[in-house]
């Protein structure tokens, strides 16, 4: 039981901080993107939404690669540890915050920026009033960011090893116990993960749609 | 009288196509400048390049005396006030909209609480502080999109055609409290309408655009009875 308690602890803290990370970078990037005008823009797009559909084993060889004892980053000796996994994730989570930061943000009446910088907004105060209009798009985008990483599997095996007590995060345990044979483990890890997953959502979905009665 | 607004040799292109020529225009302290032309002739620009809201091929806007391009964009913005064509009210309460500008500039709190009732009676919507705004109808909505930017006490208000979404009684009733509240403030403005009968309600002047340049700036009755050439007769008569 305790092992269960501390695999579903890690799986929460890691998809968690990878989570917290990727907003950090992806509001403001998906917001520059959104709100800039510059040559590549389009471009500059594109690539953000095919990573958002970026394969986790590819990231999970990427970030294998990198950390690798031999690696370019091997000397900070990450590779089969928590952080590997929050590395990799936060690489998957990015892209899918900054396409729906962008598009939540280019859904929204262009003239809204006229008249807030016409009400004296500087620029800061502009994007903090627009990621407050679209709220709730942007909370789909932390909704879909926290899923595309609590549920993968590929790169979290690839990166962290899957070691017991270690690095042994929810959807790599219902692997293990499936490869044993142990469907009865994967079933009950499996139903967990649904479990928390939902929890999280509906909690968000709840505030998200509090904002959409107010 | 001095002026507020001193605009000199004023281009703005869009598409590499010259929007807006102005040679000169003067707005003085205190007066209402009523901008009329037909749609796309760059009345709106002008409303733009005097809110720093658009990039200027060349010329200077003098703001008191001062060459505006010195500041910062936001100090600059922030002595005046802009208006647009819809309400543009925020996901949020009446007061919220209201007080957001005066938090942008960081006014505190009381003086905040004191000037969104205050202008919010003004414009007969103080019953609606509580409502949320995107549930209000046009002529609420526009009231207190009004509300908000005089609550800044602008030295400068820019108003771009803030009647033309409303029914024509709504309108009549915000274009009479506009004006005893223009008058009562003292509030320069400057208001871009393609409605005459507006402009002669609201303003003591008026500059006429057509084909992107300003063709004749006076009061609205000197206008009339002395158009500057044939194009201003012809769009006064139509």
């Amino acid at each position: 039981m305790s092992e269960i308690f501390e695999v579903t602890l890690l799986s929460l803290q890691v998809s968690g901080i990878a989570t917290v990370i990727s907003l950090l970078i992806g509001l403001p990037f998906g917001s520059w993107i959104a709100l800039g005008k510059f040559p590549g823009r389009s471009f500059l797009l594109s690539i953000v939404n095919t990573g958002m559909a970026l394969p986790p084993v590819v990231v999970g060889l990427m970030v294998a690669m990198m950390l690798w004892r031999s690696g370019p980053l091997g000397a900070l000796r990450l590779i089969y540890t928590p952080w590997a996994i929050v590395i990799a994730q936060t690489i998957i989570a990015t892209p899918v915050v900054i396409g729906l930061t962008s598009a939540a943000l280019q859904s929204l009446d262009p003239r809204l920026q006229l008249q807030l910088y016409g009400l004296g907004a500087t620029r800061i105060q502009m994007v903090l009033m627009l990621w407050r209009e679209a709220r709730l798009p942007l909370l789909a985008a932390l909704m879909a960011g926290f899923g595309s990483v609590i549920s993968e599997v590929g790169a979290s095996m690839m990166v962290g090893g899957n070691i017991r007590g270690q690095t042994r995060v929810l959807t790599t345990a219902i692997v293990l116990e499936t490869n044993k044979g142990q469907f009865d483990n994967a079933v009950s890890l499996a139903v967990l993960l649904l479990l928390i997953t939902f929890l999280i959502n509906w909690a968000l979905t709840w505030i998200q749609q509090k904002g959409a009665r107010k | 009288m001095s002026a507020l607004i001193e605009v000199r040799d004023l281009q703005v292109k869009r598409r590499g196509q010259i929007a807006l020529e102005v040679e000169s225009l003067k707005v003085e302290k205190g007066d209402v400048l009523a901008v009329v032309g037909p749609n796309g002739t760059g009345k709106s620009t002008l409303l733009l390049a005097l809110a720093r809201l658009i990039r200027l091929e060349r010329g200077q806007i003098l703001f008191d005396g001062k060459q505006a391009q010195a500041e910062s964009d936001a100090v600059y913005r922030r002595r005046l006030a802009l208006v647009l064509q819809d309400p543009l009210l925020f996901d949020m309460s009446v007061f919220d909209n209201v007080a957001s500008g005066l938090r942008f500039r960081g006014v505190g709190k009381e003086e905040i609480h004191t000037r969104v009732h205050l202008w919010l009676e003004r414009l007969r919507v103080g019953h609606l502080l509580k409502r949320p705004a995107l549930e209000l109808s046009g002529g609420e909505a526009q009231r207190v999109s009004l509300a908000r930017a005089l609550a800044l006490e602008p030295q400068l208000l820019l108003l771009d055609e803030p009647f033309s979404a409303l029914d024509p009684p709504t309108r009549v009733r915000l274009l009479e409290d506009l004006g005893s509240l223009l008058h009562e403030t003292g509030t320069t403005t400057v208001f871009v309408t393609h409605n005459l009968a507006e402009a002669d309600k609201l303003a003591n002047n008026m500059a006429v655009i057509l084909n992107s340049k300003i063709q004749q700036v006076g009061p609205p009755a000197h206008i009339r009875s002395s158009p500057a050439n044939d194009e201003v007769a012809v769009f006064l008569s139509m």
